[in-house]
Order: C-alpha cells, then sequence, then structure tokens
C-alpha cells in the first residue's frame, strides 16, 4: 500500500484516496458550438501515457479535498503533488 | 515408539516441564521450547505424513516454515487444517494427526478472537539473527524507533541452532544481552512469534503474531489469539536468513531424509538426534558440521558422500578424527526403505554418468545442495534479484527505496559477515529514513567471531540423474515433495515446449504449495535450464509474492467479523419499526423496514394491505434514510442550476421541486427534491443508495471546475429523521399534530413547505409526494423522531393509519410512474428516456449532461424508454429482469430483445398486476401486444403509458 502525500494532510495511505482520472482537462465552456466528436473527445476520451501523468486525487477519507498529482504509470510512484489551482510541476 | 532420542543434557528446551500431546492416535509427550516436529523427532517418529497424490510416506525435512512434506492437522484444541509440525509449537494437549495432502476446515465457529494493530517506527529489522540484532542494535543506539519482528518463539535466529561462539562465550548469551538491551529501549519493541509475510509499496510491512497458539487451551479467552501488524517503516532492514537447498535424487522423499542443517537444528536448538545411523550426502561445507556435531553427540554417521572431486581440508580432517569415512566424487543415487530410509544407495558421479552403486545402511540422510537467501521480502517489493553461480542461487540485486537487505539473506554465510552487513544495512537504514548516525562510534563494536576454517566453493548440483529411468515405477525424484511433482514432470513441461519458469510452474504445480517452494523453486529454476540449455540467471525464478507464510483468512479479517464486517445504520425509529415487526431490507448499509406483517401476512398480503391504507385512508412510513445535502452561500442557486437538468435559482424560498441530476454523458445518475430554505440556502435530497456519491460528485465539480462558486455543502442525513404522510386523510392527522399550520390547500399549496411545530416539536413540513396521493413529509430533528412518530401514530389511529415499508412505497410510486433511480435507470438512460422531458430546463444555456442530450446516440428514435406493461392475464407477476420480446414464439436465436422489466407488482389499486419496463422506441408502442419470455411460456403484456394510476393528478390535493 502506497504512502500518498496530501498536499493538505502530509503523507496518508493510499486507502484514504479516491482517483479522479487525467488532471487539466478543463470543463469546455460555450460546449454548444462543439462539434459531436470534439464533445465525446471530451467526455469519453483520456490520455493514457506509459510514464508520469498528471492526475486528479482526492482526500475522500480526509480533507476530503482535490488536489493533482504527477504518477508514472509504468513504476506508480508519485513523483509530485500539488494543489488545485497551482500549475502542473516540471517533473524529470 | 518408547526409544527416546532426546539427548540428556544442552538445548533450548525446558525439560522440567513435561507436555502431553497426541499425535496419529499416539499418546506422547514432550517440552516447552519443542515444536510438534521436534517433539515427534524425539519420540523416534519420522514419517508424518502421506503425499498427495501418491500416497507416499513423508516425514520432517527442514526445521522451520520451508519444511515442504510435514503436514499436520491439529484437532485439539481447535481444528486447523494444513500446518506444518516444524511451525506448530507443542503445547499440552495438543492433538494433531499427519495429512494425506489435505485437511478439514472446521465445521463449527472459530471462538479466538483476532486484531489488527498498527506501528510506525523508522527502521523494521526482520529476523532476529546475528544480522538482524545487530541491525536493530545499531539503529537502536542511533536513536531510532525501531520494531524487531521474528518468526520463532525465542530471538537468536541461526545461532539457535549452531554451537557458534561470540567474545569467546557461546554466543546465545550476546543473544540474550541484545535482547535485553533493545527491550530497554523505550522506542524499540521486539516482537517474537511473528511473521513478516508481506512486503509492500512505501516501507509497508504485514506481519502475523502468533499470541496464545503456543498455549493451548491455556490460552487466555481475553487475549486475541492472532494479529496482524500493520507496519509502517521509514526503512526495512531484511534480515531473514536463508534455506538450505537440498539436491534431487530418486527416492529423495523417504522419511529420515532430511537437510542437514535441520537436523542441526534439532541436535543443537532441541537437542535431539536425529537417527542412530546417519549419512550426509553434501556439496557444500555446511552439512560437515551436522557430520561432527551428530557424531560428537553419539550418533553413528556411516559416511559423508561428498559430490565435490575433494572435500575442504578443515572438514576432512575433523571427519578422519572421528572415523567418519567422507566419500568424494560420489552422490547418492537413490535410496531404500517403505516407512523411512533404510539404505541409501551411492554411487561415483563423473561427467553426468552414474557409476555403479554401492549401498550404506542408515535411518536418518542428510542432504545439502547449499542455501538460498531468503529473498522473499525483498523481491515481494521488487527488489531485483541476481543469480550468483558460485551459490547456485538468486540473492539480491542492487538495493531499492526504503529497504536493505542483511545477513545470510544477501548470500554471505560467515557470521563476522553477517553481523558486519547488520551493521552496515543499519547505517543504510538510519541514512534512507532521514536520522543521524552521530551517536554511532566510526568503527562498529560487533563482538568477536571464531576464526571461521577456509571455504571451498559449493558445487551447484540441481539434481543426481536417476541411475535406474527404466525400473517402471516412475520418476522418483521429487522437486516439489508436497505436490509430488518429480524431475520427470519438470522434463514433461519443458518438452511440450514451455519456456518460462512461470509456465512450468503452473504446468507441473511446482512451488504452488503451502510452502510456496521454499525448497523447490531454485532448484526448479535449475533443472529447466539445465534442460533449456540456458542461463540459469537469464531464466529467473517465479515471482515471490506474499504471504511468505500462510495465513489464516480469520486472522487477515480480524474484528472485522459478523455484525462488525460491515456498519449497520439504523434510523432513530428503528426500535419502534422492531417492536412492530417490520421485516427489514438491507439498503446500502441502511437497514429500512420493508413491511409490516400483521398476523401470519407474508409480503404480497402486506404490501396490498399497506397501499390500500395509503391510497383510502392514511399511511405512514419512515424515510428517514433519504440523502439530505445542506447547500449554503450566495452562489448556491447558481451551483444548482448547473448540477440539476432543471432550474433551481427561481425556486421561491418555501417551495420545493423535483430535480434530476445527469452525468457528463446526458444519464441520470439522482433524483431528489430540492427546497429553498432561504437566498443564499437550499435542502436537496438524494436517493437513499446515493447519498455520499451525489456528495462527492457535488464536491468534485465546486472544488475542481468551478472553485469560484462561493458555495459550502454538508451531508445532512442522519441529521434530519423525515416521515412521509401519505392518503387522503393525511391532511387531517397532520392538523391533528400541527395545531398552529393551516393545512389547508390553499395555505399550503403542493411543493411547498412550512415551519411548524409538530407534536411540540420544530419541524419542516414539505407537500410533497411519491405516490399521487395527498401527502406530506414531516422533517424533525432525528433525536425527537420517536416522539412526533409516535405522536402521528397516535393522532392516525382513528383513521386507521398504517406503517409501510419500502416495498409500499415502490408499489405506489410504480402505479404512478415515478422511477427508482438504479432500477428503472442503469447509467445509460436518459430523463427523456424516462419520459421526463419536462425536467430539462430549455431556458438555461448549461448544465451537465446538456450537450450530450443532442448527440446523435442520444436522438436514436429506437433508443430504450420506460413504458407500463400490463399482463394480459392480469395475474401474472412478470419477474423483474425478464427479457421483452416481440414474437409470440421463440424462434433459433438470437432473438432480438426489445428491452427489460424494470419494476413488477401487483397492484391494490388496480385490481391486477402491472410492471414498468425500458423497452425499445417504447412510446410508439403503446398499445402493442409484446411478450416476455418465462422459463416455459411466453407472457403476453400489453404496452402502456408508464402511469397507470390517476393519470390526470386528482388525487394530489385531496
Amino acid at each position: 500500500m502506497q504512502l500518498i502525500a496530501c498536499p493538505h494532510c502530509g503523507p496518508r495511505e493510499e486507502t484514504e484516496f479516491h482517483y479522479g482520472g487525467q488532471a487539466h482537462v478543463a470543463y469546455p465552456a460555450g460546449n454548444a458550438t462543439l462539434s459531436d466528436e470534439e464533445w465525446g473527445q471530451f467526455v469519453f476520451f483520456r490520455d493514457n501515457p506509459k510514464g508520469p501523468f498528471a492526475e486528479r486525487w482526492v482526500h475522500s477519507a480526509g480533507c476530503r479535498r482535490w488536489f493533482n498529482a504527477v504518477r508514472d504509470t509504468a513504476t506508480h510512484q508519485i513523483l509530485a503533488v500539488y494543489r488545485q489551482g497551482e500549475p502542473k510541476p516540471v517533473v524529470a | 515408539m518408547t526409544s527416546s532420542f532426546r539427548l540428556p543434557t544442552g538445548g533450548r528446551v525446558d525439560r522440567s516441564t513435561e507436555l502431553a500431546f497426541t499425535f496419529n492416535g499416539e499418546a506422547l509427550t514432550g517440552h516447552r521450547g519443542d515444536t510438534l516436529a521436534s517433539a515427534l523427532l524425539a519420540n523416534g517418529v519420522h514419517q508424518v505424513a502421506t503425499s498427495v497424490r501418491l500416497g507416499r510416506p513423508r516425514g520432517i525435512v527442514a526445521a522451520g516454515a520451508e519444511d515442504p512434506s510435514a503436514l499436520v492437522q491439529v484437532e485439539e484444541p481447535f481444528p486447523e487444517p494444513m500446518l506444518t509440525a516444524t511451525t506448530v509449537e507443542l503445547h499440552d494437549g495438543l492433538v494433531a494427526r499427519g495429512l494425506p495432502g489435505q485437511g478439514r476446515l472446521a465445521d463449527e465457529p472459530d471462538p479466538a478472537r483476532y486484531d489488527a494493530v498498527h506501528a510506525h517506527c523508522d527502521v523494521l529489522v526482520v529476523g532476529a539473527g546475528p544480522a538482524g540484532l545487530t541491525a536493530a542494535l545499531t539503529a537502536a543506539r542511533a536513536g531510532a524507533r525501531v520494531v524487531l519482528v521474528d518468526e520463532q518463539r525465542e530471538a537468536g535466529g541461526s545461532l539457535l541452532g549452531a554451537p557458534e561462539r561470540l567474545d569467546g562465550a557461546p554466543a546465545l548469551d550476546w543473544v540474550a544481552a541484545a535482547v535485553d538491551e533493545l527491550t530497554a529501549h523505550r522506542d524499540v519493541r521486539v516482537l517474537q512469534r511473528t511473521t513478516a509475510f508481506g512486503h509492500y509499496d512505501d516501507g509497508f510491512v504485514l506481519a502475523l503474531e502468533k499470541r496464545t497458539d503456543h498455549l493451548g487451551a491455556q490460552a487466555p479467552a481475553n487475549r486475541a489469539r492472532q494479529r496482524v501488524w500493520r507496519i509502517r517503516a521509514g526503512h526495512v532492514v531484511v534480515a531473514t536468513g536463508a534455506h538450505e537447498r537440498p539436491i534431487v535424487f530418486a527416492g529423495n522423499d523417504r522419511p529420515g531424509i532430511m537437510l542437514a542443517g535441520a537436523a542441526r537444528t534439532y541436535l543443537n536448538r532441541y537437542a535431539v538426534l536425529p537417527g542412530s545411523e546417519v549419512v550426509v550426502f553434501t556439496s557444500d561445507d555446511a552439512a560437515y558440521a551436522a557430520a561432527v556435531e551428530i557424531a560428537d553427540a553419539g550418533g553413528h554417521v556411516a559416511a559423508v558422500i561428498e559430490a565435490r572431486a575433494k572435500a575442504p581440508a578443515h572438514w576432512a580432517e575433523e571427519c578422519a578424527r572421528r572415523g567418519i569415512e567422507v566419500r568424494t566424487g560420489h552422490v547418492v543415487t537413490g535410496t531404500s526403505g517403505t516407512d523411512r530410509v533404510t539404505r541409501a544407495h551411492v554411487a561415483m558421479l563423473a561427467d553426468g554418468v552414474v557409476g555403479p552403486r554401492t549401498g550404506i545402511a542408515c535411518d536418518t540422510l542428510l542432504v545439502s545442495g547449499g542455501w538460498n537467501p531468503t529473498v522473499h521480502l525483498y523481491s515481494q517489493a521488487r527488489g531485483r534479484l541476481r543469480y550468483d553461480a558460485a551459490l547456485g542461487a538468486f540473492v539480491p540485486g542492487e538495493e531499492i527505496d526504503r529497504a536493505s537487505v542483511a545477513g545470510s539473506a544477501t548470500g554471505e554465510f560467515t557470521l563476522a559477515g553477517a553481523l558486519r552487513s547488520g551493521h552496515d544495512a543499519a547505517r543504510r537504514a538510519l541514512a534512507s529514513a532521514g536520522l543521524s548516525t552521530e551517536g554511532l562510534p566510526a568503527e562498529p563494536e560487533l563482538p568477536v567471531t571464531d576464526p571461521e576454517p577456509p571455504a571451498q566453493p559449493t558445487r551447484v548440483l540441481w539434481s543426481v540423474p536417476d541411475p535406474d529411468p527404466d525400473a517402471g515405477h516412475g520418476d522418483q525424484r521429487f522437486v516439489d515433495l508436497q505436490r509430488d511433482a518429480t524431475v520427470g514432470d519438470i522434463l514433461r513441461a519443458t518438452g511440450a515446449g514451455m519456456r518460462s519458469v512461470e509456465h512450468v510452474k503452473r504446468y507441473t504445480t511446482i512451488g504452488t504449495a503451502h510452502d510456496q517452494g521454499k525448497t523447490s523453486g531454485v532448484i526448479a529454476s535449475g533443472i529447466v535450464a539445465e534442460a533449456l540449455g540456458v542461463d540459469v540467471g537469464e531464466l529467473g525464478t517465479t515471482t515471490f509474492r506474499p504471504p511468505y507464510t500462510p495465513v489464516a483468512f480469520a486472522a487477515l479479517a480480524g474484528r472485522d467479523r459478523g455484525v462488525l464486517h460491515d456498519p449497520v445504520r439504523v434510523t432513530a425509529v428503528h426500535d419502534w419499526h422492531v417492536m412492530h415487526g417490520a421485516e427489514f431490507e438491507n439498503v446500502g448499509q441502511w437497514k429500512r423496514p420493508w413491511y409490516y406483517p400483521q398476523d401470519g401476512e407474508d409480503l404480497e398480503t402486506a404490501v396490498l394491505r399497506e397501499c390500500a391504507a395509503a391510497r383510502e385512508s392514511v399511511a405512514m412510513m419512515d424515510g428517514s434514510t433519504l440523502g439530505k445535502i445542506d447547500v449554503q452561500g450566495p452562489d448556491a442557486a447558481e451551483l444548482l442550476d448547473r448540477l440539476y437538468t432543471n432550474l433551481m435559482s427561481s425556486l421561491k424560498v418555501g417551495s420545493v421541486r423535483y430535480g434530476v441530476m445527469c452525468g457528463l454523458d446526458g444519464m441520470v445518475i439522482d433524483d431528489g427534491t430540492v427546497i429553498r430554505v432561504a437566498d443564499d440556502r437550499f435542502l436537496v435530497t438524494t436517493t437513499t443508495g446515493n447519498a455520499a456519491k451525489i456528495l462527492d460528485w457535488m464536491e468534485e465539480w465546486v472544488q475542481t471546475e468551478w472553485p469560484e462558486l462561493r458555495v459550502h455543502l454538508a451531508s445532512v442525513t442522519e441529521q434530519w429523521a423525515t416521515i412521509p404522510l401519505v392518503g387522503p386523510r393525511s391532511r387531517d392527522v397532520l392538523a391533528a399534530v400541527a395545531p398552529d399550520l393551516d393545512v389547508s390547500n390553499d395555505a399550503f399549496p403542493f411543493m411547498t413547505w412550512r415551519d411548524t411545530g409538530v407534536a411540540g416539536v420544530p419541524a419542516r413540513v414539505c407537500r410533497i409526494s411519491f405516490s399521487g396521493e395527498l401527502a406530506y413529509e414531516v422533517n424533525v430533528p432525528a433525536w425527537d423522531a420517536l416522539a412526533v412518530w409516535e405522536a402521528i401514530f397516535a393522532a392516525g389511529r382513528q383513521w386507521g393509519i398504517t406503517p409501510y415499508g419500502t416495498e409500499t412505497m415502490h408499489v405506489l410510486r410504480a402505479e404512478k410512474g415515478y422511477p427508482i433511480i438504479g432500477q428503472e435507470t442503469d447509467g445509460t438512460v436518459t430523463p427523456q428516456d424516462l419520459g421526463m422531458a419536462w425536467v430539462v430546463s430549455k431556458k438555461k444555456d448549461d448544465f451537465v449532461g446538456k450537450r450530450s442530450f443532442s448527440r446523435p446516440e442520444n436522438l436514436r428514435p429506437d433508443r430504450k424508454q420506460l413504458v407500463g406493461l400490463l399482463p394480459v392475464d392480469g395475474d401474472v407477476l412478470l419477474p423483474e429482469g425478464g427479457q421483452v420480446v416481440e414474437v409470440d414464439a421463440l424462434s433459433q436465436p438470437p432473438v432480438p430483445m426489445l428491452g427489460h422489466v424494470t419494476s413488477s407488482y401487483r397492484s391494490a389499486a388496480l385490481g391486477r398486476t402491472f410492471a414498468l419496463a425500458l423497452v425499445r422506441s417504447g412510446r410508439e408502442r403503446v398499445g402493442q401486444t409484446l411478450y416476455v419470455p418465462l422459463e416455459d411460456e411466453l407472457v403476453p403484456v400489453t404496452v402502456t403509458d408508464s402511469v397507470l394510476f390517476d393519470k390526470e393528478g386528482s388525487r394530489r390535493d385531496g
């Protein structure tokens, strides 16, 4: 079981968290003008890279706050955590 | 079996205690400090079990968890199957028997308690042998918080089984001093009888502590029998020692054939002579100590069969001094014996060719092919292994984060080396855990070891060729004794084209038994490599997975059994329901009254009665489990506008609106009522099962997409009790309990709410209906719920007020075509599919799900739509989940499916059965006859509108 460093609470057990998929996918404003394909891309498609991936997590059994993390999908290692609204850090 | 093989002195057993036990029906005795295996050997019992497939007699091979064959069933004090005799501590009254491969689970509940403990430390050391103790001492002296776990009853590790000396005194003196020092540290915890069985990410280790197993029937009832330690360590030092590796030869499974190191343990730790007539077969130096010690203890060692061309000089001399013949360049090719080995067949082995054999009589044959570092815990945490050709073993490769390996687990087999590596590992652990090593002396203060004789390299010998392969008895060179799997089985696997040890493992089952291949895994890799002509290092081993040793499910479950398995939630009125005979339904974790049978009623009769009361007079239910979310803040209305399909900002204070929420894909995820408490405050209700999910959903949007919205959310599900009061007489009942409230239709119209006193309690009464009847929903603080419930019940008595449960609620709402989210919907249903286009706002620019409604898929005319179904025979009750088809006779499959029945009930109001269903192009089909196939018939049904009762809504205002 991994430790995940909640940016608000510090390192906590993985079981306290829930996963929220890819980060930095903003809800498209003015989506009425999007084509069906563009809207479908937003609703149904996400990246699936091998390597560092910016993801949303929520500390659901703790402070209940959402934050972002960069996780290496090949090793599960969490390379960085940052608060909602902060820019994605550069991770080597 | 009267002969005793117990030596008069020595060992770690307490001769002043005599423990009576029964094995295979025979009454025997042993001492405190024995394992079942050592006590059996002391009584001369070697055969313990019979093998699972071939029924061959099997004995004791090892002295610890790696034993592949001595499986027993404990019968008393509590039945437990599949334990190894080598790990069961002897206690008074133990009753056990050998197993023919498989055991028997207890058919009675386990009365013992199990528990879990969390621990945090800087350094966790696994194994209290010389390396582990040194590591723990070093870390403790530097001021670290240390946990030391060790699977044995006492610390010492390999030192318990060998007459080693440290600082010129018995090594166990040093062990005792080390343990004393450790336990004196405030921040050090030493756990004996505790096996670390799983090593996971970020220094997380699970360990099983056996607290009372060794006490038998004397175990105190108030103490957990076993507990699982969940240890989070800054750094883990794996000092788990090594397992001796056998050499495989024909007939290597006979009782009396034992690992040489195990024999030393029985001799030195338990003071048991493993046999009287001993042959040692080795390709490694360590086995000589067994020969010499057994000879010194009074056993007769007939010969040492040395597979190497030359014996190590020091040990050759020691053997010569004791008159022990050493036959170099020889191997054991086979054995004789029925219940126990009686003869070792010995022959020269040169260039893979076995020479003529001679026999040596023996009752015990000790084997050593070298040692395998116990790398399990290191490998579980994704530490890479490296093959060491000189050792014939896999050793830890480069270190991983938060874990180090020390002692013989690294492949360092000398005592001095183990002590040094324990110290070094502790220093690395301290650095990794970010702790200072300043308090430590520059040069480690390690105990002085006796000089060790120069070592001669091990000869890596996986198996000895079968000298007589055509004897017709099948291959008897057992690689995995527990699985009865042989060299021949491996060769069949490679012959069939398998190239991976993982495949060979699954084909032969080698390494899949209780011992997980601790003695057989590396040998199997070696034999596969030889067969394929590849390098063992390239081939690798099978994956080491937790648990290291078997762990009972009871221990893993801990206290989470029975009523504690999952929390049970009950409403504030629960006890009343119980007293009034309610049957309960589980809805999530909630217990909800399902129906209230009277005078032996069944579900159907009770529900017809409850429904009739609601439609004809008055009825009440406990709706407290509804999810309730308090939404507060200046932007509360804006948030709800964005999340509900309909407009909420236009709702007036004092009014109620029904709302639907959809996902981004436009599918319905929840529904409920919204009441506006104030300009900046709403109370939102959700379905019982979705309360937490919808709060999470709202939080997610607020936090991640719209952080600019000034709004706060809180669950108030448990704070409010909710009592729906339903039926034409509900207004009369309400008037009786709420004297200050003007209950007239004009003053208190449909879809409004009023704060008032109900039965003297401040209450919020909503005029909403989930049945189509005149109805109210009385909300009061949960604390007052029972009093208010009882007051309403008393006030309604003159009209025959009837408590009803979830089943009646379902029937009443289904008669009106009101969907239940999760029953009529399954994540693929839009509001339009439900016939609820009216709940989708056309005024709002956007809300979650809106854009998806215009996706072509969601505009198809043949989408499944909610309709009613009336079985042509009004007595036939359709099963929920039943398929709907168009054909009146089932042709060859595939039969096109039009949809399925989502709800089906018997209706008192309609005087017949009815159903709701999702049917392709359902609304176009109103009036059509379709069919629902049952087991042996096709039931004709008429498609109707989903609203089956009081379509005009004439009953709503009473």
